[in-house]
């Protein structure tokens, strides 16, 4: 029997594996017929003790799509998890029904807690502030499409780098690709975490802080916002004063590159003003929908299925 | 003030003083059946002063809890009379159940029954971070 392969860091895949995805992502929308009862027979479970609009449903339509079933939660108040069974028991049990389980949690490292308790692959689709490496595959296969290549080039990453976990799950991604620079825009309250930092140093990667947007945008090839994220604070008041620190509009994009793309994980508060999106700079509502072709990939990835010749 | 030398059994050396009743704990000395006697403060060349243990068996001890307690202990097995072997510890490279995670936001917080690791990261700088959630650990 092959070993079970889990996602839980982006780190979890090697470089060749995420070539693999994006090149599948592209097979499967120009030949989608080709996988579409791929998957029949197969249940994919999502289990969410946490919100979420796009990558819940992204990975549902993904798997219903690829012709399999889908069961699952899609808050904490309606599992088990509320009359306070633990993580492992719950991962456990619906291991025992599904072929394969994604998991959004807000708390640390629950997938890995939840990896250790079952025999089908575990997908991490968010744990707290820490790692999104979905989301990763998603911003990896856009930037693919939108420039042709994932090396060389200046993304800048600005919002809530702290609590991010999409800006974090990325640079992990990111540093593996040569001539990669990060510019990290955030107010200091909101810094990317020291652990963080000390990857992209033993990666020996180019990086630096500012404070505003103004003086990043000029070089930046990517920018990647990222909305201050209310439930990732104890104290509403740090919120309430962090919330409007950057708003992208069209005065402030000015001084962008002619190619510059805009990403941003969605959902958006109030971080990208509406008059951005005609904008031809703006992908990521594109973002989304490139959301479902890696997802789709990677559940083929994880099961070991691959396409009828 | 004499204790007599171990014939078979572990002595734990060059403990920094004060860490014995530490070690003691986390070693699970209190559930073993034979003698154990612990010494406070006694003279060392080395270090001025220095804790030491005797045990009067030879047990499997968790020689990454002495490691991440007091990396300059020393332990000696002695078998018949005779040193057999002498460990010297270091900082381990993983860490299970010896500390908990601090990080309100780690699953480890809720989560019963999991196994608390840690991972070495800097070595020169003492510095551990959470398996689960990367929360940083320093060893004071």
């Amino acid at each position: 029997m092959s070993e079970i392969r889990n996602l839980i860091n982006i780190t979890d895949l090697t470089v060749e594996e995420i070539d693999g995805l994006i090149a599948t992502a592209d097979d499967i929308a120009a030949n989608h017929s080709a996988y579409e009862n791929i998957c029949a027979h197969k249940k994919l479970a999502t289990l969410f003790f946490e919100p979420s609009t796009r990558t819940r449903l992204s990975f549902e339509a993904a798997m219903l799509e690829l012709g399999g079933s889908v069961l699952g939660f899609s808050s904490a108040n309606s599992s088990s998890a509320a009359k306070g069974e633990s993580v492992s028991d719950t991962i456990r049990t619906v291991g025992c029904y599904v072929d394969i389980i994604a998991m959004r949690h807000p708390k640390e490292g629950a997938p890995i807690v939840g990896a250790q308790r079952t025999t089908v692959p575990i997908i991490n689709a968010g744990d707290g502030g820490h790692f999104h490496p979905t989301q990763t595959l998603t911003d990896l296969l856009t930037i693919k499409r939108k420039k042709g290549r994932l090396n060389n080039m200046t993304v800048g990453l600005c919002g809530d780098l702290k609590f991010g976990r999409t800006v974090h799950s990325l640079i992990e991604a990111m540093l593996r690709y040569e001539g990669i620079k990060f510019v990290l825009i955030s107010p200091q309250e909101l810094a990317v975490p020291e652990y963080i930092k000390e990857k992209m140093n033993a990666a020996g990667a180019e990086w630096k802080e500012v404070e505003t947007l103004e003086e990043a945008m000029p070089e930046l090839d990517i920018l990647y916002m990222t909305r201050v994220q209310k439930e990732r604070f104890f104290n509403e008041e740090d919120y309430i004063r962090l919330k409007d620190s950057y708003i992208l509009d069209l005065e402030k994009l000015r001084t962008a590159k002619e190619d510059l793309t805009i990403m941003h994980p969605l959902p958006r508060v109030n971080e990208i003003s509406v008059e951005v999106d005609d904008d031809p700079r703006a992908c990521y509502f594109f973002q989304a929908l490139c959301g479902k072709h890696i997802r789709m990939a990677l559940i083929l990835f994880l099961l070991g299925i691959r396409k009828k010749a | 003030m004499n204790i007599d030398g171990v014939n078979t059994g572990i002595v734990l050396d060059h403990i920094k003083a004060g860490k014995s009743m530490q070690i003691y704990e986390l070693l699970g000395l209190d559930k073993i059946n034979n003698c154990v006697a612990i010494i406070q403060n006694a003279d060392s060349e080395k270090y001025g002063k220095k804790d030491i243990i005797k045990i009067d068996q030879i047990i499997d001890l968790d020689f990454d809890v002495l490691g991440y307690v007091d990396s300059n202990i020393t332990v000696n097995i002695v078998k018949d009379g005779r040193l057999e072997r002498k460990h010297h510890m270091e900082l381990p490279q993983t860490l299970k159940n010896v500390v908990k995670c601090k990080n309100p936001r780690c699953i480890t917080s809720v989560e019963q029954g999991i196994v608390h690791t840690f991972r070495l990261v800097d070595r020169e700088n003492k510095v551990y971070r959470c398996a689960y959630c990367d929360a940083e650990h320093r060893v004071k």
